[in-house]
Formats: C-alpha cells, structure tokens, sequence
C-alpha cells in the first residue's frame, strides 16, 4: 500500500500540474504531522513501556548490559512478590487515608475560604488575601524544616496528622477557585436571595455546580499530590504502621546482596501504583479537559 | 397587596474616602402603591429607580424611613422572608439548571410551615409555566432558550412562590423591538390575570405609559410626579416631567408673561390670567399646534413630513430652546411647503408654563 502511495506521489509530482501538487504537498504535511505526532507519542509511553516490561524480566535478565526489549521470560509471578514484600497492602490503606482525607478537607477548606474572599464582605478581606498570595513567592522548601520543628513540638511525629495537617491548605488552589466564583455573575447571588436561600445553600446549590470542573480539577490535582508526596513523609512519619507508599516502594525491596535492589519487583509494585492514578485519570479526563478548556475562553 | 413608602432614603457611602461625598440615591420618598395594579418608576439612568427596586425586595437595607407591605412593617425583614419575586435585567437564570428546576427553586427553599409537598410544587410550577407560556421548555437549559424565554422563565421563577410583590427591573431592555412591544402586552396580561402588585422598572417613557396603572417619574432620587400615564402627560408639575414624557418631545420656548398675556418672542401667543409678569419657560406639546393664518404664533417653516393620518410640521423660531419645534397636525390641513412661515393658534390645555428658576408649573386660567 504505502509503495503504491509513495509511486502516486511520485507520479504525481512528475506530473506537476498545480492541482496535483497542491494535492501532494498536503499529503505531504499530513505525513510530516503524524510522523511528528507519533514520534511524541512514542516518547510519552516509553517509560510506561519500560517499567511494564521491566516488572516483567527476571533479575538477571535486567542486569543484562545490553537491555531486552522484550522480556525472554515473562514473570509474572513478580506482582505477587511485589505485593507481598513490601506489605503492599498495607502502604495502599496508608496512603487512602492519608489521600482522602487530605483530600476532603482541603476541599471543605479551600471551598468555603475561596467563597469568603469572592462573597463575603469583611474588613481587612483584600488585604488578607494579599498576605495570602505572598506566601506563594516562598519556595515551599523553605517550609520544611520550620515544620518540622512545629511538628516535633507538637509532638505529631509518626501520626496521620503529621501527613495531612500541615498541606490543607493551599493558596494557589483557593486563588483559582476564587477567581472561578467571582465569574459567577453577582445578579445570581441577588437571585438566590430572592427565592429564599441562605449563603451555604448558594454555595452549594450554585457556585459549586458551577465551578464543579475547576474543583474536580482541584481534587485530582491535591489527590495526585497526596499520592506522590515523598519529601515530608520520609522526613516526619517513615515507621511501619505510617509509611507511604513513595517511601515503601524506595525501601522494600532491597535484596541479600547489601544496597543492591530488585528492580524488577519494584516496577511491579509501581506499575501496580500507578494503576489508581491511571484509572482517575482516565475517568475523570473529560472534567480536567473542561476545567482548563473552560477556565481559557471565560478569561 | 399596597406598597407604603414613608420618607425612604437611602445614601451610598463615597467611594472616595478623601472626599468624604455621599451619594444620596432615594431621597424623603412617601408614596403609597395601591393593591393589585401595575406601577412603572420611570425616569433617566441614575435616579434611583433601581435603588428603590432593591429596598422594596430587601436586597439593599435603607438609610432612613420605613416601607409596609399592606400593614406589615418590612423595613427590618430579610429578602426571603419578604415573599417578593424579583426578575432581573439579565434574567440571572441559574444556567446549570432547567427551565424545570429553576423554577421549582424557590419553592424547594421553603421552609417550616410554608413547605410544600412534591407533587405540588410540580402543579404550582406547571401553572406558572403555562401562564408564561413556556411549559413546552421545561427540560431545556437556559442556554437553549431565546431572550424572550429566558424571560418568561424569570418572570415564572419569580411568580411561583406567589409572591405579594412582583418587580421587574428593566425587564423589556435586553430584548428586540418587536419581542419588546409583544412582551409588554404579556406582563399586562400576566399582571392582570394574577392580580399581583407589580412594579416594574424602565427609562423607556414610552414603555411605562403604555402599560402602567400609575406611573412614578423619578429624577436623582427624588420623586417628581405620581400619577396615571395620561394625567402625568397631559399635567406635568414641571419642567423635567414634561420633557421626559412624550414622543415627540415637547417643544420648549424662554417666554414672558406681561399684563396677563404669555409672549414667546414678540408673540403674544395665549392669554395667562392670573400669572404674575416675569420670564417663565413655555412648554408647548406637539398636539398643541393649530395651522391657522391668522394664528398668533409666527415659525419659520422648514419641512412638512406626511405620515398618512397625521402630518409633522418642523419648523424654528428664535425662542425655542430645542433644535426644531416638531408640531403634529390634523392631515386635512392644507400646508403650503414651500411658504416661508407658518402660523399657528394654540391649544391652551396643551400650553404649560414653567418658573424659570424653578422650572416648578405656574399654573393659569383658561
């Protein structure tokens, strides 16, 4: 097929008529376009490729110099191993709790303060806001180590707490969702009044249904953060009964041989990871699309 | 229902802290509205007319005075517990509901007593859909409706919970001039056939007087005229009144009253008993012209425009204060267009004088 196109473009050419070469030359871009479009695509799944068929290889295999590209024998038995020494499971329930319950309140939180600095009328709201958002130009690095003193204080070490409280709240997530409420036109707040709501049912029955693709961004956004979070949990809360599950697939799978790791169990356990957030996200993918698609053309 | 306003005010605050200015938007209104009619608050943008709207429905608390619905005190309620509709300018429909749940909204956010069974919210909302005329619609989203519907659903969403009060701000501006005159003959209907005080608000003078039981003319926040349309059109109590009602405007002319005679230029164009000698602004309406040679009043003549029942007459004169002097005349006088001058006698009941520094109505016998 593509030898008979590629001698009609050839053909073609040799006739060099305008039609037939203006023909040509967008058959040409197409190809240049999908070649370009494939090519990326290629980047993007090859490390998804990798670690699929890495979890795949034995050890052995894997620590051949030059890398198969297929495995030579397919291990699957890998997976279960992989469950089983790290305490899978046990990380998964870890990083649920953490991950929603992070989750949910920082959406109770950034709801209801975002509905604050767009609604409400208080003294001092502008200018609270404006402190607000200055603490974004403070790398958050700079955080760590003044919470961890707080925390130690505080005495949280090696709880849940320590792993949700101090990132509930976030000033850019209430920034957005700001902005998103103060499009809502402010005649529907009048509206609401009229027909009898209070100002939590507005939120509820109004702002956030129209403002749902922004706060499902939110929420996918805090969740993947909940769920790739690394630093902190490792610095505050890296024992059995608390470990992430980050933290517990960097550790779990050292072998006999002192600081060598089994690679191909650990890709098992993260392609077992990963599966979660795939799923989200293919789930949810038509509501990230709106949020920013929406968020571009109201401006 | 009756409306009572007892000496309303109601002052922003100047944005400008420095300057320290007020603005006062509704200044010492008293007025009753009666029970079951349609008022029109007319006036130019800025007078308060949209102020007064809020206060009435609670959204805006005022600054002085009370308000009654009937002989409930209300100044101190809020908005909801009020029982008034309200449709906006731009409808504000909730977009991510239907025509359906928009206007069930109201009623699912009764509470205690008032709380209505399922079934009859659905009866209550199928009614008023159909009094609107949009029952065909109930599934769609605003988004999908036309101005003129998204219209009919605020006014049903507004109408639902039967409210004591009905207003309507600007509820004619963003439509088309053909929806606009078909719309205004629907909110009479509407307003008749519920029997719910309505009060809307417009700066279209011609839209208020078509449909109004009683108009109230506003001008920076004070009352100026409460009357019905025609007794406002054909009574103004000054200046500002007469110039805002009517199409055409009313010509307006400096004059002098001297001996009991009104003289516009060297014209003594209309005996005024009883008004004392001064300089009075003539306010003349384009009905008050009569074609007669040996009228009085002297115009040059500039153009004759035929409109079939009537004729216009544009014509000028060095006293007039507005760019022409439009007069409509009966078609079955014969007027020469090619004559330099016209004259005219004048209709005295058509003929309003006004103080010069007050512009208040002096009033004459005829």
């Amino acid at each position: 097929m593509t030898d008979q196109k590629n001698i009609a473009v050839m053909h073609s050419k040799n006739l060099n008529t305008e039609k037939v070469k203006g023909k040509a030359g967008k058959i040409i871009g197409k190809i240049i376009v999908y070649a370009f479009l494939i090519l990326m695509a290629i980047i993007v799944v090859f490390p998804f490729y990798w670690m699929i068929i890495s979890s795949l290889k034995s050890l052995p295999e894997y620590k051949l110099p030059n890398p198969t590209f297929w495995p030579k024998q397919i291990m699957l038995s890998n997976y279960i191993n992989a469950f089983n020494t790290a305490s899978l499971g046990k990380l998964f329930v870890n990083t649920m709790i953490v991950g929603i319950v992070s989750t949910i309140l920082s959406l109770v939180i950034t709801v209801l303060s975002a509905f604050a600095f767009a609604r409400l009328e208080f003294k001092g709201r502008d200018t609270l806001f404006a402190a607000l958002l200055a603490t974004m130009m403070i790398p958050g690095e700079l955080f760590t180590i003044t919470n961890y003193i707080t925390v130690y204080q505080f005495g949280w070490m090696k709880t849940y707490t320590v792993l949700i409280v101090p990132f509930l709240v976030s000033v850019f997530y209430i920034y957005l969702l700001r902005q998103n409420f103060l499009q809502i036109p402010n005649e529907l707040y009048l509206a609401a009044k009229v027909d009898g709501t209070s100002d939590i049912k507005y939120l509820w029955k109004v702002m956030i249904p129209l403002a749902l693709p922004t706060i499902i961004s939110i929420t996918i956004l805090k969740m993947m953060g909940a769920w790739n979070s690394y630093i902190w949990p490792r610095l505050v809360a890296n024992d059995e009964n608390h470990r992430l599950i980050t933290n517990g697939l960097r550790t779990a799978f050292e072998t006999t041989v002192a600081g060598e790791v089994d690679y191909p169990l650990q890709m098992a356990a993260v392609a077992i990871v990963s599966f979660p957030l795939f799923l989200v996200f293919v789930f949810l993918r038509k509501y990230i699309m709106k949020g920013v698609s929406r968020s571009g053309i109201k401006g | 229902m009756k409306i009572v306003f007892e000496i309303l005010t109601k002052i922003f605050p100047s944005r400008n802290k420095k300057s320290g200015e007020e603005v006062v938007a509704v200044n010492d209104f008293s007025f009753t509205i009666p029970d079951g009619k349609l008022i029109g608050l007319l006036g130019p943008s800025g007078c308060g007319k949209s102020t007064t709207l809020y206060m009435i429905s609670g959204l805006q608390k005022p600054t002085g005075g009370k308000i009654f619905f009937g002989d409930d005190d209300v100044t101190e309620l809020t908005t909801e517990k009020r029982g008034v509709g309200l449709v906006f300018q731009n409808y504000a429909l909730y977009p991510h509901m239907t025509v359906k749940q928009n206007i069930l909204f109201p009623l699912q956010n009764l509470r205690g007593a008032d709380k209505l069974p399922k079934k009859e919210m659905l009866e209550r909302a199928h009614y008023v859909a159909k009094l609107v005329q949009i029952d065909e619609l109930m599934e769609r989203k605003p988004s999908e409706l036309s101005g003129g519907q998204q219209q009919r659903v605020a006014i049903a969403r507004a109408l639902v919970k039967m409210p004591r009060v009905l207003l309507l701000d600007e509820p004619l501006s963003n439509l088309d001039a053909r929806l606009r005159l078909q719309t205004r003959e629907e909110i009479r209907r509407i307003q008749r056939e519920t029997g719910i005080t309505t009060i809307f608000v417009t700066h279209d003078q011609e839209e208020a007087m078509s449909i109004s039981d009683m108009i109230v003319v506003m001008k920076l926040g004070v009352v100026q005229q409460i009357g019905k349309p025609q007794d406002v059109y054909d009574d103004p109590t000054n200046l500002f009144v007469a110039k805002f009602l009517g199409t055409p405007p009313v010509n307006v002319f400096n004059g002098t009253v001297k001996d009991g005679k009104l003289y516009i230029g060297e014209d003594a164009v209309l005996d005024v008993k009883g008004v004392s000698d001064q300089d009075v602004y003539v306010g003349i309406r384009p009905e008050g012209f009569i074609v007669d040679e040996n009228g009085p009043f002297h115009c040059n003549l500039r153009s004759v425009e035929v409109m079939g029942r009537d004729v216009s007459v544009v014509s000028d004169n060095p006293a007039m204060q507005s760019a022409v002097i439009r007069s409509i005349v009966d078609a079955d006088n014969k007027i020469d267009a090619t004559a330099q001058t016209i004259s005219y006698t004048l209709k005295p009941h058509k003929v309003f004088v006004f103080n010069k520094e007050t512009e208040e109505r002096i009033y004459f016998e005829v």
